[in-house]
């Protein structure tokens, strides 16, 4: 009897070895972090982009308004490409953009605004990528949309139109 | 042979002292994942992240924080995922447990091996 | 032309092997005499999975961009060599070098076990046939590495600059003699197990073909651990990726394998468990395959990702488990006689120590590697499982482990004891001593680090002291246990000594620690074929008065456009002195490296030793017999 059960049992381990192996293959390998969390924001301070005042996160972002936090670079190249979209949102009343300007050389993002104009309400410095680390990012472009100091949505990547409206229709 | 061994002291003496310095820097950016090179440490990985990262857990120990807070710090922004270093949870039970177990078990047999002898 | 006389070769080679098994069947229900007919075929095989190869490798030198598998990963700007170990450096062309192996090898097996049973031969031929038109279906309908492209580019997508390198160019090929070994004695013990032919000859003759994949693997594991020292990792040499993993899993099999065997041929026990380690050798061997190619994992090497290939491997892996479940349970029979009891004290004990040890290696490093697999399956949370989980579960059991290497060997067969044996215990105060001077003197207060050192030391005093007293007897035992004690040790005091120093520098400025001052000096550049590269030059004023000049390189491939860092390396008997620059985003400094790792060299050399412990285990054999 007991040596009748032992390869029944083998087969079946190795049978959901199997499936659960079959079901691996499905995932990604690429880990992203989960981006449908409610977090608080980060407290920090800052210096500004233009002005190379100190700026602490409580005067930025206000309770009751929607903010869209944006990282962006100038070497970066999906920054060139979602930026239209960000003019877009700049637009809006509701929403305020505020820009996080990582890792990047004055000249050259100064340079880069002016060809494509501006979309920032308020850019903050961040020189060494320590602030956007403090956000929970990890790359640039990234956003997160912001209301009463929680991030009600995080987008890893440049935006495009479909994330747009989401946004909007966030904000209303 | 006692002066090779001599100078081999002498090397390691000399090196060692250096060492201390950013162990502590160096020990948690190896327990920490990049993200954009998935494959590798962040005291491996040269990325922006990492070296990003790098900074901010010196910033943090500097701030007085202790390994285990940045452990926490970190895993709060970026998930389990980046920590090369399991914790001994609910969900990694299994995996601590398991190889140990296939120790005693592995034991046993060899114990049974001699018992079934002498009987 | 070359591409469809590859392709078509590969078919013929299919078609061969069906026409071995029908002749194989015939022949082993009719004649008594093995039917030289069949090992022609076999040849025939080879012969055309190299013609299969060998106009793979002429795509490849002639830069032949219709081929898909060509465009995708050479460029003309390549030098030769490259072009050439671009072959096997990707997915279609690497298990194409798998079948070669394959091929080579079996045919090799019929050539060498002429003395043996003729029922045996076959039957471990079809086995092997079994595997063989699995890879060939594999690589013929989702990996064909003759794929043509219209309108054929002008130009190649390159090869990733990573991997072109000499020591990853030789890699693959020995990793994979490695492997594939192990299908032969995968093989070869299922045929044995249903025939009951399992017996001291067989043990002796299947010996030679696990000391044979054993060198293989052993060597490989070498090549890619240094090649990840000098070209991907910065100072490290193991960095317990999912990729290493699973070419240490079936090294750990295939060792605790090549101990037990010796069991199996002096005293014909432990038959059940030989036969388990070495289906399991090669079902891990394949395990590893499914994991790196299926893109399952995450890895530092990556391998074009596709889940049809993933599906395919992971159903013939399953196919191959339950084959061997199946012919295990129903034919294997115990030889239920007084051979399989022991004396407790005796060689056959401390076998199964180590067997026990190697087998615990083994469940740590497969669980630690599959088990984010399985908690993402059951609970979709994504862990990861890195360095510091191995070095928990697997140092502490070091310890017992390398006691028991240096006892081990000292036992006799049946039964032994330790008479004459007290410089066992003078030669453990020795190194406890010894290793507690040196940890205590450098104001490390790790009793595990002691404990550690000690043991190694052990085994390394008691080796060392059997080359003087033995001499050529059990010379490749005592020498692979040497090197190992030999390799830990290394090991040890280079991850407690290593140093490094970390800093941004610009042009010209300095940078001063209490023992070093490093000054960079300037920059050149220098074009080559198929990359620029920025040469730093660094000038080391040691503690010690000592000035070394290092300069690493930041290379720009130009196909594919990738920036890689190539450290600078001075390596002598004792230290190596490890350098690499890197370039930060938008500044105007770079981020500089040195690190002064000791005993680089003899970890390198030790394992060496082991492998070469191994062939001298091989020709003894030969010669003997």
């Amino acid at each position: 009897m007991k040596l009748r059960i032992f390869p029944i049992l083998l087969i079946v381990f190795f049978i959901t070895i199997f499936f659960i192996f079959y079901k691996g293959l499905q995932n990604s390998n690429i880990y992203t972090p989960v981006v449908n969390i409610e977090k608080n924001i980060p407290s920090f301070k800052s210096k500004i982009f233009s002005t190379n005042e100190k700026i602490s996160s409580e005067q930025i972002f206000k309770g009751d308004k929607f903010y869209l936090m944006n990282i962006w670079a100038s070497w970066c190249v999906p920054c060139r490409d979602e930026h239209p979209l960000l003019m877009i949102l700049s637009t809006q009343k509701n929403i305020k953009v505020i820009g996080l300007n990582y890792k990047d050389n004055k000249e050259k993002a100064k340079i880069f605004l002016k060809e494509l104009n501006n979309p920032y309400d308020k850019i903050l410095l961040d020189e060494n990528g320590t602030l956007a680390i403090e956000w929970g990012a990890y790359g640039v472009p990234e956003s997160f949309l912001i209301h009463n100091n929680k991030i009600i949505k995080k987008i890893i990547g440049p935006l495009n139109e479909d994330l747009l409206l989401e946004i909007k229709k966030l904000a209303e | 042979m006692l002066r090779f061994l001599l100078i081999v002291l002498f090397i390691l003496n000399s090196s060692f002292l250096n060492a201390q310095e950013n162990n502590l820097n160096n020990k948690i950016t190896k327990n920490l994942r990049c993200l954009i090179c998935q494959g590798q440490s962040v005291y491996d990985s040269d990325s922006e992240f990492a070296n990003s990262l790098k900074l901010v857990v010196e910033e943090k120990l500097n701030d007085g924080l202790n390994e285990k807070q940045i452990y926490i710090f970190l895993k709060e922004k970026y998930g389990e995922w980046i920590l090369y270093d399991p914790e001994f949870n609910k969900n990694t039970y299994f995996l601590w447990l398991l190889p140990i177990l296939m120790f005693i078990a592995g034991g046993a047999i060899i114990f049974k091996l001699f018992y079934i002898r002498k009987n | 032309m070359a591409s469809l006389i590859g392709f078509y070769s590969l078919i013929f080679g299919l078609c061969v092997s069906f026409l071995i098994i029908l002749f194989s069947i015939k022949n082993f229900r009719n004649s008594n005499i093995f039917d030289n007919k069949i090992i022609s075929l076999t040849f025939l095989q080879f012969f055309l999975v190299i013609v299969s190869f060998l106009s793979l490798i002429l795509s490849f030198v002639k830069s032949d961009f219709s081929n898909q598998t060509v465009f995708n990963h050479s460029h003309t700007t390549k030098p030769l060599f490259y072009k050439v170990s671009g072959t096997w450096g990707n997915h279609e062309g690497s298990l194409l070098l798998w079948l070669l192996v394959l091929t080579l090898f079996i045919f090799i097996f019929l050539l060498k076990s002429k003395e043996h049973n003729k029922q045996y031969r076959i039957l471990t031929l079809l086995f092997q046939q079994i595997i063989i038109i699995g890879f060939f279906i594999f690589v013929i309908k989702t990996s064909n590495p003759f794929n043509y492209i219209f309108p054929v580019p002008n130009e190649g997508l390159g090869l990733n600059p990573i991997l072109q390198d000499p020591a990853l160019a030789i890699h693959p090929p020995i990793l994979y003699l490695g492997y594939v070994g192990t299908s032969i004695i995968f093989s070869s013990t299922l045929a044995a197990t249903s025939l009951n032919y399992i017996s001291k000859e067989w043990a002796k003759h299947i010996k030679q073909w696990i000391l044979i994949s054993w060198i293989f693997l052993t060597l490989g594991i070498l090549l890619g651990s240094i090649w990840a020292y000098y070209e991907l990792g910065w100072g490290g040499f193991w960095f317990w990726d999912p990729v290493e993993n699973i070419s240490l899993m079936p090294w750990l099999a295939l060792t605790s394998l090549l101990h037990c065997i010796l069991v199996l041929e002096k005293r014909l026990a432990l038959t059940s468990w030989v036969v388990v380690l070495s289906i399991s050798t090669f079902t891990l061997s394949m395990c590893g395959t499914f994991l790196v190619r299926s893109g399952i994992l995450n890895s530092v090497h990556t391998f074009a990702n596709d889940p049809e290939r993933g599906l395919f491997i992971l159903i013939f892996l399953f196919c191959l488990i339950f084959l061997s479940l199946f012919i295990f349970f129903f034919f294997h029979k115990t030889k239920n006689k007084d051979s399989n009891s022991f004396f407790w004290f005796s060689k056959e004990t401390s076998i199964l120590i180590n067997n026990w040890f190697m087998i615990y290696f083994l469940t740590v490093v497969l669980i630690g590697t599959t088990y984010p697999i399985f908690l993402e399956v059951i609970s979709s949370k994504k862990i990861s499982v890195g360095p510091p989980f191995y070095n928990k579960l697997i140092i502490p059991f070091l310890i017992p482990f390398l006691f028991a290497m240096a006892i081990g060997p000292k036992l006799s067969w049946i039964k032994s004891d330790l008479k004459n044996k007290s410089y066992l215990i003078l030669f453990l105060i020795i190194s406890l001593l010894l290793s507690a001077i040196i940890i205590k003197s450098f104001n490390i207060n790790f009793l595990i680090n002691t404990i550690l050192v000690t043991s190694a030391f052990y085994l390394f005093f008691i080796t060392l002291r059997d080359f003087f007293i033995k001499g050529f007897k059990n010379l490749a035992q005592n020498l692979t246990h040497f090197g190992f004690s030999l390799l830990i040790l290394s090991i040890l005091f280079n991850n407690i000594f290593s140093t490094e120093i970390i800093t941004n520098l610009k042009i010209g400025e300095t940078f001063e620690t209490d023992k070093y001052k490093i000054n960079f000096e300037s920059i050149e550049q220098k074009e080559e074929q198929n990359f620029k590269a920025i040469i730093g030059k660094f000038n080391i004023k040691n503690f010690d008065g000592n000035i070394e000049i290092m300069k690493p390189e930041l290379r720009i491939y130009n196909q594919p456009n990738i920036v890689t860092s190539e450290a600078d390396i001075k390596t002598n008997l004792l230290v190596d002195k490890f350098m690499t620059m890197n370039l930060v985003q938008n500044q105007d400094y770079f981020n500089i490296r040195y690190q002064i790792k000791p005993f680089m060299l003899w970890i390198w050399f030790s394992v060496t030793l082991i492998s070469f412990g191994g062939l001298i285990s091989l020709f003894k054999k030969k010669y003997e017999a």
